[in-house]
């Protein structure tokens, strides 16, 4: 456990440890039939390899991680159209900077940028906006990615564009939300998950009970839980206590940060701005229904889609995954990166083939940070 | 992205947008605070939040900013956060 004396407090720790390590032997999990707990944030699966928690917690327990990078899960003819977007001459493209990197079918925003396109990173959606006062002259886009936790940031900004009559701002919708792909992957007949955890800065904003289907419909629990390692070990330990115990309930580990309702402010905000499209692509997972949002007409003015006629408000042209890239399978948890052919050959953190790869909340890229380097080139 | 960053109100400097200057672990930078304005703007001078992407998304005690400043720090995210909101001042200056 030499890990284990990193942690704030170790004691407490090594307590969690031996009480998940009992839960697991109480209920005769093994490495051969594990119980399969689904992180769905990927901070989540960032600070699990950060702190070994994969290594720590008993062979019993399998993490599967989850769909819950919003860089990871978009698809390479979204990217495609951020770079059709980029490339028109009066555009100022805005974007955080997750999103350099991810490959589309011909190029990234990065490669876009150095054949000239005005891509600039910003740190927030309101620096964007900064840009649109500056520049009256110029259109600027600013790429709105991101779940529930990001998605109250440009509906802000968009009503604060509105009220000010900015005319040359607009955003590219990519906002998705977790519950529709959550039921997606307990649908699919080959996915064996026990439980969730559940994250913890989408349930700040939307609250618990949208996860109330999971136990509700599909008798699994799930547990919203914190970022710092110990407030994971004792999610971990909560949903193998429902398991141990029968139940099935949405139980909130991380109540300092998150109340059963959520942030009125935030929920308003997205109400006023946004409504769920029919469907939205994923990377991995294809179209999900009700899985994304788009602006409504009333904001229509600051809808980039609408704007200039391109993505669902245009003609869609969606793109097949690279040759070897098995980014989706990865995803579903069907596979661990590891199996990918094109793990550390084709595909490494500097050279990303699939968007796994690209960030740090990616599960290839924390596979290759924390160990997993290691193993490929054994 | 999604893990944010603790900081303090210092200060609500455009109370018509909702903005307020926040100390990031000694970076100052304007965030807008509508989502957690329930008691009033003038209430929040001195108050801990966790800020993404310039919003302050939840009101925190002391303790949990210190706590989740810690994780990041771990996570290499706390400076990430910092490159990204010094990458977006020269990018609003043009100078990219």
């Amino acid at each position: 456990m030499k890990y284990a004396d990193e942690f704030r407090d170790p004691k407490v720790a090594k307590s969690l440890l031996k009480a998940i390590a009992d839960r697991i032997e109480s209920v005769g999990a093994a490495k051969e039939n594990p119980i399969r707990i689904m992180e769905i944030c990927g901070g989540h699966t960032h600070a699990i390899f950060r702190y070994g928690l994969d290594k720590l917690t008993p062979e019993g327990l399998e993490f599967i991680h989850g769909p819950g990078c919003p860089v990871c899960v978009l698809p390479m003819s979204r990217v495609d159209e951020c770079v059709q977007i980029a490339e028109r001459p009066e555009v100022i493209f805005t974007t955080f900077g997750d999103a350099m990197r991810v490959p589309g079918s011909k190029k990234s925003l990065i490669q876009a940028k150095a054949d000239g396109a005005d891509i600039r990173m910003v740190y927030s959606p309101l620096d964007a906006l900064g840009l649109a006062r500056r520049n009256p002259d110029r259109e600027v886009v600013f790429f709105g990615l991101g779940f529930e936790t990001t998605t109250p940031s440009t509906a802000l900004a968009i009503q604060q564009a509105a009220a000010e009559s900015l005319v040359n701002f607009s955003v590219f919708c990519n906002h998705i939300t977790v519950p529709p792909p959550i039921k997606a992957l307990l649908d699919d007949p080959h996915m064996v998950l026990d439980g969730f955890v559940g994250p913890g800065h989408v349930s700040m904003v939307i609250g618990t009970k949208p996860y109330e289907f999971i136990p509700r419909d599909y008798g699994k629990p799930i547990v919203v839980g914190g970022f710092e390692p110990l407030d994971l070990l004792q999610s971990v330990l909560m949903v193998l206590t429902q398991i141990a115990d029968g139940r099935a309930e949405v139980e909130n580990q991380y109540a300092r940060v998150v109340s059963d309702e959520g942030n009125p402010f935030s929920i308003a905000a997205v109400e006023d701005v946004y409504e769920p499209r029919p469907s939205f692509e994923w990377r991995g997972l294809g179209e999900i229904d009700a899985s994304g949002l788009r602006i409504r007409a009333a904001y229509s003015a600051f809808d980039t889609e609408e704007k200039f006629g391109i993505g669902y408000a245009g003609t869609r042209a969606p793109t097949a995954e690279p040759e070897g890239c098995a980014c989706g399978d990865v995803m579903t948890g069907r596979i661990k990166p590891t199996a990918c052919q094109q793990f550390g050959k084709g595909c490494t953190p500097e050279m990303p083939l699939g968007a796994l790869m690209v960030s740090s909340e990616g599960a290839c890229a924390a596979y290759w940070q924390y160990g997993g380097a290691r193993t490929a080139a054994e | 992205m999604c893990l944010g960053i603790p900081g303090q109100i210092v200060e609500i400097t455009d109370p018509a947008t909702n903005m307020a200057m926040a100390d990031i672990s000694g970076v100052r930078r304007k965030v807008n605070v509508t989502c957690v304005s329930g008691d009033g703007l003038e209430n929040l001078i001195g108050k801990f939040v966790l800020i993404h992407v310039g919003f302050a998304m939840a009101l925190i005690d002391e303790d949990e900013a210190k706590k989740t400043m810690d994780t990041l720090n771990a996570l290499g995210e706390a400076q990430e956060e910092f490159e990204a909101m010094f990458a977006s001042d020269l990018a609003l200056e043009g100078r990219t």
